[in-house]
């Protein structure tokens, strides 16, 4: 029996793009359903992930996985054959995960800041957010990828927030290229792959819906 | 026959606080699993330079250290530990239901312990009562998993129940020092059920800790933080 897989999803969400990159890397055939986080949500969300009403969630003939992270540990379990995103050792599965779950904890909170807050708590929030870069980029090394050789969890953990870079620098008036060159080189180094290329947003098109999103908030 | 047996000694280190739910979490897994590990007490008010040294992310317990292998945060260290001592599984091999049993365990942390902890423990009023509403909402979701089953994980403890495990002991301190129920038996009767079952599971029973420390460090937080709020 074919697999039936289906992702629910939202263009700007660096969750979502997780999953897209995963599912490119492993050459999954899905069904990409849009859903308009700015309407009433869809019966079809509300059925598949009750608890938090949110995206992603992938279905996986009929039954759903959400938690983009828990996504993609599924997806790597299920489909095996091509491009593991963990190592098969445990130690290193455990420090992939150990990353990732900083990221999460970090990234996402401090990188809104970077866009919603203005004056002295937008220099605490650079402040915090060049101390994750930092930590970041010291992880990767002299290493491609955060998984070594080939593309992984974390590097697939941390890329969607990228599409951001470019309004952080703006917003925020500095570069991540001149501070963190490691980082800015990974990126470009990974946006080089389809699956990447194809599963991120535009930082064009981010960019002008956060500006949008500021004038709201009454920014500028 | 586990040959590890017959290998040199594996050298396994926790690092906790006596009172931390998240390093009992580690504790519970290799006593499930039989695996002999030594514990480094911390005293997170002067937390000593190794630890310091394991975790300068964080700088939290619990720290597993493995043969010189280093892992940190306790949802990992369960994974690690799980993969590493194959005996008595904590996670089921199909890919749905472990993915599963790990949205629980994340759910347990993201959005029972927030409001449990933060929102009723922590606070008082409105606030109190808004971290109760949610408190409610999130239970009633553990109530629905849980029903029918024995444990989170089935018939034997999971990731998921290891994970929740807090709620069978922290929880009814929490409810004394408020002077609120949260898993009332009536409203939630699967998931008193399960407290119960979890409670009293052997390994478990053994380890919780004191009981009246606890509710002098959970009053010392409470009043601290309320302290914290109120204008002079």
């Amino acid at each position: 029996m074919a697999d039936e897989v289906t992702l629910l999803d939202y263009w700007l969400s660096p969750f979502g793009m997780r999953v897209k990159i995963a599912l490119a890397e492993k050459e999954v055939k899905y069904e990409y359903s849009e859903q308009n986080l700015m309407n009433r949500k869809s019966d079809l969300l509300l059925k598949m992930n009750p608890v938090y009403k949110k995206i992603p969630v992938l279905v996986h003939n009929g039954k759903p996985v959400c938690e983009s992270l828990i996504i993609l540990q599924y997806i790597d379990a299920v489909w095996k054959g091509k491009a593991p995103l963990l190592p098969s050792d445990p130690y290193e599965r455990a420090q992939s995960m150990f990353w990732a779950d900083f990221i999460d904890r970090k990234v996402h909170d401090i990188s809104k800041k970077l866009w919603t807050t203005k004056g002295e708590e937008l220099e605490a929030a650079k402040k915090d957010f060049f101390e994750c870069l930092e930590l970041l980029e010291r992880e990767l090394g002299e290493k491609p990828y955060f998984g070594g050789e080939a593309l992984g969890y974390v590097d697939i953990a941390l890329l969607p927030f990228s599409c951001g870079f470019y309004t952080y620098e703006t917003i925020g008036d500095f570069s991540i290229e001149a501070q963190f060159p490691k980082i800015r080189a990974w990126v470009d180094r990974c946006l080089k792959k389809e699956s990447v290329a194809k599963s991120l947003a535009e930082p064009a098109k981010v960019h002008g819906f956060i500006l949008e999103t500021r004038k709201g908030l009454g920014f500028d | 026959m586990d040959e590890r047996k017959y290998n040199m000694a594996e050298e396994v280190k926790v690092f906790s606080t006596w009172a931390s739910p998240f390093a009992l979490r580690v504790i519970w897994a290799l006593k499930l699993k039989g695996v002999e590990f030594d514990t480094v007490h911390e005293d997170l008010i002067n937390k000593s330079p190794l630890l310091l040294q394991y975790n300068p992310i964080h700088k939290k317990v619990p720290v597993l250290v493995h043969d010189g292998k280093v892992i940190c945060e306790s949802l990992v260290i369960l994974e690690y530990i799980d993969e590493t001592w194959k005996q008595n599984p904590l996670l089921p091999e199909d890919p749905h239901q472990k993915a599963n049993a790990r949205f629980w365990a994340k759910f347990g942390d993201d959005k029972v312990m927030q409001s449990i902890g933060g929102g009723v423990l922590l606070k008082e009023g409105k606030e109190q009562e808004e971290g109760f509403a949610a408190s409610m909402e999130h239970l009633k979701y553990l109530e629905d998993e849980i029903r029918g089953k024995k444990f989170f994980g089935g018939e034997t403890i999971g990731l998921a129940d290891i994970a929740l495990g807090w709620l069978a002991h922290y929880l009814d301190i929490v409810e004394e020092i408020v002077g609120l129920r949260l898993i009332d038996q009536e409203k939630f009767p699967s998931l008193a059920a399960w407290k119960q079952e979890f409670a009293n599971a052997p390994i478990i029973r053994e380890n919780w800790p004191d009981r009246d420390k606890l509710v002098t460090k959970y009053v010392a937080m409470r009043e601290a933080n309320l302290g914290k709020g109120t204008p002079k």
